[in-house]
């Protein structure tokens, strides 16, 4: 690990139990792990391997049980009420009352910021996932690609220099997802942020990250983390290389070794 | 076979007429007649008789050659409203004579009516005004014609006034007493209805905020509003006059009682009902609770509250008439009805349920227009 880059979420001996009729269910047990600035983390692993439920206790959305984590040096309730992060959840969530203009404008009207400071950011958040033309459209007349491309600008535009996208694109078909992903990279490029990604398709976690963290069911844990060796520059091409598909060998080998533990 | 296009409306029609006039005389006047064919004896349609039957099955066979659907129903419109207008003006002077064949040729005369509608509602106009003006026609058609089958039903058959005044003479008694039906609207619906719907309504959204926001009012006034709710509330109008006074205050209160609590439990119910996906994504924008109620959930909500308004919107109506009838100053529709009823001035009480159907319809509209202008958004407006 490059130690150097300070930590923006640091999380050790974290664990969560949930309380359910069927009694506790561990979702999360032991996770440490260190998430530098600037990193393009994917998690990857089966339903239930508590990937989305790590992402939602780094955004405040669920409460640890045990163990500590921080959000860019604070708690992450702090964080949450410092705006710390953009979160992107799995459906675009866009509201159908508002013209997407006005729906990436819903956290800049809940910050409370001046108009024209609004607009020069719809403007180019709109830029940056293609959707300009569309400002005045409503959500429903575009298609699902469209309004998940929407529901980033909307985190984009909030200007966090964290990014946590819960499977953005898993109910999206290849072709859009292929797209999308390139535009993910090429604003990743562009922006200098740190973007937590959780998926459930290997190619997509290896083509998008500097490291891919395994996960694996019951209890929710990391398996195995994994330094991508790719160049940070990658076309879609990069994907027939036999690098790329080392690394996606490995994290086929990381699910199945997390499998078998049940076996 | 293409250039006939037979409807079982018209072929019944024609059957009808037939049989009505083989039948023989239309009317017990007639019967009279033709029994002393020496004696003068003046009865119904001397003279269109013939006409009627000869409007009526001429209009039927022409509907069934093939023709465009705009021609066809002009002329079973034309048809069906001539022989109706000459079977109604036939029988003035002669109420409660009519026999079988009058009846008949009034079912033809339905029929073509109904034939006419049928082909109205299954055309497809290609522009936006033909097609409202379609939508408009249809059931303005439909409902003309029952006021028609009232007309004849109730002229035909001599039906005691006191029990079914015909339209025509509540029309007349509208008509003739315009300024106390104004009066009484003015009373009734711009005085208890408007405001006691509008107070009524507005503390109902209150107080389903303030139970939004407040556990203890959650937890116990929203069971007790579920049961309020279903109690019939009207029975409380004579303790609201005790209150209140004669005037359109006990009548308002009764109104603000009513339209209450179906507003509170559609609130509460609308409030609940934006996603949790919405809901986290305000909270990862750390924005409090009056900015996630403004912004999230209050314009989730508004379908609920949008169905609240329009249920209010009638039982306000219900609630104000009905509550006159447990005293008032001597005015308002339900005053009316309830005083001209003990008078026998059926045509007065039937005047005033007129004009407080229309007065509901207009308010219900109303109601319903800024509805699909605010939720132009749900599905259920937009269509898809």
């Amino acid at each position: 690990m490059t130690a150097v880059k300070p930590a923006v979420v640091a999380a050790s001996k974290l664990g969560l139990t949930f309380q359910t009729n069927d009694g506790p269910v561990q979702a999360l047990s032991d996770v440490d792990l260190t998430i530098g600035k600037g990193e393009f983390v994917s998690f990857i692993g089966p339903s239930g391997c508590g990937k989305t439920t790590f992402l939602r206790v780094i955004a405040d959305l669920e409460k640890p049980t045990s163990g500590s984590i921080t959000v860019n040096g604070m708690t992450p309730e702090q964080a949450r009420e410092k705006r710390a992060y953009g979160y992107v959840f799995q459906a675009a969530a866009l509201f159908p009352w508002r013209t997407i203009e006005r729906n990436v404008a819903l956290p800049l009207e809940i910050i409370g910021l001046p108009k024209a400071e609004q607009a020069k950011r719809i403007k180019r958040t709109m830029e940056l996932v293609n959707l300009a033309g569309f400002e005045k459209k409503y959500p429903w007349q575009l298609s699902g690609g469209m309004q998940q491309r929407a529901s980033i600008a909307r985190a984009l535009a909030f200007e966090a220099d964290l990014l946590l996208m819960d499977e953005p694109f898993g109910a999206l078909d290849e072709i859009v997802r292929d797209h999308l992903n390139e535009q993910l990279l090429r604003l990743w490029a562009a922006t200098d942020k740190t973007i937590c990604f959780v998926t459930h398709s290997i190619p997509e976690a290896v083509y998008l990250s500097t490291r891919i963290v395994v996960m694996s069911p019951r209890p929710g844990r990391v398996t195995d983390v994994i330094e991508s060796t790719l160049p940070r520059e990658r076309p879609l091409d990069i994907r027939e290389t036999p690098e790329f598909l080392a690394i996606a060998a490995r994290v086929r080998d990381g699910l199945r070794a997390g499998h078998s533990y049940e076996d | 076979m293409k250039a006939l296009k037979p409807s079982w409306q018209a072929v019944l029609a024609i059957v009808l007429c037939l049989v009505a006039a083989i039948w023989g005389a239309m009317s017990v006047p007639e019967v009279a007649a033709w029994a002393q064919p020496t004696a003068t004896i003046d009865y119904p349609y001397m003279g269109t008789k013939g006409l009627m039957y000869g409007i009526a099955i001429v209009a039927a066979v022409l509907s069934m050659f093939a023709l465009a659907p705009a021609l066809e129903a002009l002329v079973l419109f034309a048809g069906s409203t001539a022989a109706a207008l000459l079977l109604l003006h036939g029988i003035t002077g002669f109420e409660g004579t009519a026999r079988a064949p009058y009846y008949l040729l009034l079912t033809a005369t339905w029929l073509l009516g109904w034939r006419c509608v049928a082909v109205l509602s299954s055309m497809k106009p290609s522009n936006r005004w033909m097609s409202t003006t379609l939508k408009l026609a249809v059931p303005a058609l439909f409902g003309v014609w029952i006021l028609v089958l009232w007309e004849a039903i109730t002229r035909g058959a001599g039906i005691p006034f006191i029990l079914l005044p015909p339209p025509s003479s509540v029309g007349v008694r509208i008509v003739n007493s315009l300024p106390v039906l104004w009066a009484d609207v003015n009373q009734t619906i711009f005085h208890s209805v408007l405001i006691g719907y509008l107070l009524g309504c507005a503390s109902g959204f209150i107080t389903a905020i303030l139970a939004d926001r407040f556990v203890f009012l959650r937890r116990g006034l929203i069971p007790i509003g579920n049961m309020v709710s279903a109690l019939p509330i009207i029975g409380v109008a004579p303790i609201m006059v005790m209150w209140f006074g004669f005037d359109w205050h006990s009548k308002a209160a009764v109104v603000v009682i009513m339209t209450f609590f179906p507003m509170l439990v559609n609130t509460v119910a609308g409030l609940a009902a934006s996603g949790h996906m919405e809901r986290d994504l305000m909270r990862t924008y750390a924005s409090n609770y009056w900015q996630t109620l403004a912004k999230l959930r209050l314009p989730a909500a508004a379908p609920f509250i949008f169905n609240a308004l329009k249920i209010n919107s009638t039982l306000a109506l219900i609630g104000a008439i009905v509550a006159e009838f447990f005293g008032t100053p001597v005015v308002g529709i339900g005053f009316r009805i309830s005083t001209e009823v003990g008078r026998m001035n059926v045509d007065m009480v039937w005047a005033e349920i007129a004009v407080a159907a229309l007065a509901g319809s207009v308010f219900y509209g109303v109601v319903a227009l800024i509805e699909r202008a605010a939720t132009f958004w749900h599905p259920s407006v937009r269509g898809g």
